[in-house]
């Protein structure tokens, strides 16, 4: 039974962290979009994303249907305690996919503004609540005895989650600009390059104070050396896609930034195991992987299911990023 | 205000406007695919021109319902805790192999078909439009498994546990298979999937018609509306007779909602068959009833002699509101005979060629676009509304549901945003089909400058 709670543990740590790596860039896309002042520019911007940000975004969606399933309380408590926020998740990512869709169909200058500026906000909203959200988890919450969470909405903008959501924004930034400099050509490459180096400063200096106040979390969790690890894995390979990028290896570049991201992801993830959703006024009452999950039957039936399912996806993946895999060409207009 | 009437009140306007879009999509993928196909057999420009069409339309109403759909994933979690957390261990699996299975295939081969035209091999290429439309009618399976197992609940057991001191139910997985396949998920299945199909066809028929009306592309319209006869009358049909045999199952798991489909208050043989009425809740009776004596007995059992159970059987506080169970499955009822009509009709002018053209007919078809959609919308309603009191079938009830932590101001909040949002959508998506419409098929001369 403990050996499913944790693989299942596992898979759902796997799915978000493959959402963050392939949702980040087109996000991080969206947080860029507004500064291309070109019209050619920002329609490559689109361009480049098209085929891809769908799929992209199916990996939330799964992730959260595994979480359903796994450990309904989890999803539960999370879901109902984060209401406004889901929300405005929810709002983001209505309108950048509506931004991404229909900016094109029609051609007219307000038109196109209109969703261009959609598309930006789509994509800033939901990456900054994303981190928000894991700062809180981080912290803990304030919950009842079966999980509903008790504390107020503006409980949840305290200051160090907050810091995570900007945390957030600026490594997805980084990650969309080198996806953008591994895409695109000439000029315009070069400029996301650019872009790449400043946002990862702007990562790194907001990374490091939150990781300063964070550690306490890694510290006090049952498995302190993992996290620990990871955090010096993360800061490492970040320094290597720095590197890189400015050795104009752009592909390299973005594979670093996607390692990182999962680095750091998994660092989070360890620091609170067993944990998933710490409770703060008792720490009896956590939602923890052992005492949150579903039965032995519904972990083993799933697990079939991914086992089956998991490799078809990443065949896909790999697939359609061939089939789209050429630069996407800048018009000039 | 309520907090289980604003989470019901949200929860419905959200689904229904979702259902609008997959079975449109469902309904045009299945056709793209037949002219894909048609196109890769014999060669003729005019049914690439007609795939091409259709998918730009396609294109358009398959965003929103993708927005739409990851708002009702959330929802679940957001507004109805209480639901997850009592029947999680089965009802999240469905829609995590919903993912797995099938919106990974489905948006991964959607690329291809929407920006990958002139990328991939012709065979790939027709392919993809294959996998669209099988993966659209496969993310309809998962989730209506998972309705159906909160209708027909299998394969289960409730337990009781203690959780830090307070006991909380949930239902427990004891058959995996049992609870995939209960008792409803195939008469659903079938229905439903027919249902969406019908959508697709009749709205390419209709819009088809309109733009005859109009002038427009009179051609490519007109080859269009052709190939949508046949396929409206196999379809409307198959989608009454499968919805029959979905009714004998109601009959069988869910006897209070077939007494309110039927407005049948009294338990008795020869049950009448109400085509009017207005069934009153209080009074335990109907109004203004206009009855065919003996025929619901007939359609449920094959003989009038038998005994249906009426809606006195259950106490009060355990019936479904009845006026709105009977009318939206009337309605239900009422549009299927009209489609089936027009379908008729349809295929009588299809035969004698010329009168395709009747100004009167294709009026008719214009004015018949809304109407698969409506009687999808009403046969949830009656589904969903037939259902109540209880979210799971005499497991849960619907006021236990939801999420506690939840205030109701919240909640009205996101009830107000969300109105605003989808009207806001709803209006785009009918400017943006009406530019595509007006902008017409690529000709045929830009296609096969394309093919060489
Ligand atoms: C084009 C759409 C359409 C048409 C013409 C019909 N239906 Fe339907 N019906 C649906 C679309 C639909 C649906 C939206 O797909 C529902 C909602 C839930 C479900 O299972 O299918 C539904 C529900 C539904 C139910 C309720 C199932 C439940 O409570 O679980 C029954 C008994 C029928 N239908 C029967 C019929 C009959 C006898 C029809 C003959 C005219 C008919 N339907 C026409
Ligand atoms: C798998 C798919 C679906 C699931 C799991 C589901 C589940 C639910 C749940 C949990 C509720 C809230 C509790 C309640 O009021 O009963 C509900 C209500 C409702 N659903 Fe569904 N539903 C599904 C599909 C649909 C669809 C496709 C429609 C229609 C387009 C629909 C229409 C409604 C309506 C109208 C209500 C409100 C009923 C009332 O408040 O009386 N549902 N459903
Ligand atoms: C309340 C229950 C429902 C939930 C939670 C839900 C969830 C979703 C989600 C998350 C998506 C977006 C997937 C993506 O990103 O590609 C989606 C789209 C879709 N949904 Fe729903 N859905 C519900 C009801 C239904 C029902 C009842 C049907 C059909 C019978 C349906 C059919 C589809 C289809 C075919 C799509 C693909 C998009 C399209 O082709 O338009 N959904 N749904």
């Amino acid at each position: 039974m403990e050996a499913l709670q944790i693989i299942w543990f596992l898979i759902i740590g796997i799915l978000i962290i493959g959402y963050a790596i392939l949702d980040g860039f087109d996000l991080g896309v969206g947080f860029w979009h507004l500064f291309a002042k070109k019209k050619g520019e920002r329609t490559a911007f689109i361009h480049s994303i098209e085929p891809f940000w769908d799929g992209n975004e199916v990996w939330l969606v799964t992730a959260g249907g595994a979480l359903f399933a796994a450990f309904p309380p989890v999803y539960a408590t999370v879901f109902s305690g984060f209401y406004l926020a889901m929300m405005l998740v929810l709002l983001g990512l209505i309108f950048r996919a509506v931004g991404i869709e229909f900016r094109n169909k029609i051609e007219s200058k307000t038109w196109v503004k209109v969703w261009d500026i959609s598309f930006f906000v789509g994509s800033v909203l939901p990456t900054v609540v994303y981190g928000v959200a894991i700062g809180n988890l981080l912290q803990g919450l304030e919950l009842d005895p079966i999980g509903d969470y008790t504390g107020s909405f503006f409980a949840l903008l305290n200051p160090f989650a907050l810091f995570c959501g900007v945390v957030g924004l600026a490594m997805f930034a980084h990650h969309g600009a080198l996806y953008l400099s591994m895409k695109l050509e000439g000029e315009m490459a070069e400029t996301a390059s650019k872009w790449a180096q400043k946002a990862w400063y702007a990562f790194l200096f907001t990374l490091m104070p939150t990781l300063a106040y964070g550690v306490k979390f890694c510290i006090s969790g049952d498995y302190r050396i993992l996290p620990m690890i990871f955090i010096v894995l993360t800061l490492v390979v970040n320094s290597a896609a720095f590197m890189l990028n400015k050795k104009k290896k752009a592909k390299e570049a973005f594979l670093a930034s996607s390692v990182t991201i999962a680095f750091l992801m998994l660092a989070v993830a360890t620091a609170l195991f067993p944990n998933m959703v710490p409770c703060t006024n008792n720490p009896e009452w956590s939602l923890t992987v052992f005492n949150s999950s579903s039965s032995q039957l519904t972990l083993l039936s799933m697990l079939i299911i991914a086992v089956i399912g998991m490799p078809i996806v990443l065949g896909y993946t790999y697939f359609i990023h061939r089939v789209f895999k050429d630069k996407v060409k800048v018009h000039k207009d | 205000m309520d907090p289980v009437l604003l989470a019901r009140v949200q929860f419905a306007m959200t689904i229904m406007f979702h259902y609008i879009f997959p079975p449109l999509t469902i309904g045009l993928g299945w056709m793209i695919f037949m002219y894909n196909t048609r196109y890769q057999e014999n060669g003729n420009l005019v049914f690439r021109q007609l795939a091409q069409f259709w998918t730009r339309i396609f294109a358009v109403t398959f965003v929103l319902g993708v927005v739409t759909g990851i708002t009702m994933e959330f929802q679940f979690g957001t507004n109805w805790a209480g639901y997850s957390r009592f029947v999680g261990d089965i009802f999240g699996a469905p829609l995590a192999a919903e993912g797995v299975f099938a919106f990974f295939l489905e948006s991964s081969f959607l690329g291809i078909l929407l920006y990958g035209r002139k990328r991939v091999s012709q065979k790939l290429y027709w392919f993809s439009s294959l996998m669209v439309a099988v993966g659209a009618t496969a993310s309809a399976f998962w989730i209506v498994v998972a309705n159906s197992w909160q209708q027909t609940p299998a394969g289960f057991e409730v337990v009781t546990e203690m959780v830090n001191g307070v006991e909380v139910q949930k239902a427990v997985l004891t058959n995996f298979w049992e609870a995939v396949f209960n008792p409803s998920t195939l008469p659903r299945y079938s229905h439903v999937i027919t249902g969406a199909i019908t959508v697709g066809v009749f709205f390419i028929l209709g819009t088809s018609a309109w733009q005859v009306l109009k002038g427009r592309n009179t051609e490519f319209f007109r080859m269009s509306m052709r190939t949508a006869i046949v396929p409206c009358f196999a379809i409307i049909l198959l989608t009454m007779i499968v919805g029959h045999k979905h009714g004998h199952q109601v009959a069988e798991t869910q006897p209070a909602k077939l007494a309110a489909f039927e407005g049948i208050w009294e338990t008795q043989t020869a049950a009448p068959l109400m085509l009017f009425g207005l069934p009153d809740q209080e009074g335990e009776r109907n109004r203004f009833a206009v009855q065919v004596p003996g025929m619901v007995s007939l359609m449920v059992g094959g003989k009038f002699d038998t005994e249906i159970q009426g809606l006195k059987d259950f106490p009060p506080e355990d019936r479904p509101p009845v006026a709105i169970a009977f009318w939206a499955f009337h309605l239900m009822f009422y549009m299927g005979m009209w489609m089936a009509f027009i379908a008729f009709i349809g295929v009588i002018f299809w035969i004698n060629k010329k009168l395709l053209d009747h100004r009167l007919y294709l009026k008719l078809c214009a004015f018949t676009v809304p109407v698969p959609f409506l009687a999808n919308e009403v046969g949830w309603v009656a589904a969903e509304v037939g259902r109540q009191p209880w979210v799971v079938y005499n497991l849960l009830r619907t006021q236990d549901a939801i999420s506690k932590s939840v205030p109701a101001g919240q909640v009205l909040a996101s009830i107000t945003m969300f109105t605003l949002i989808y009207a806001l959508l709803f209006g785009l998506w009918i400017y943006l089909l009406r530019t595509q419409f007006k902008k017409g098929p690529d000709s045929i001369e830009t296609l096969a400058a394309e093919v060489e």
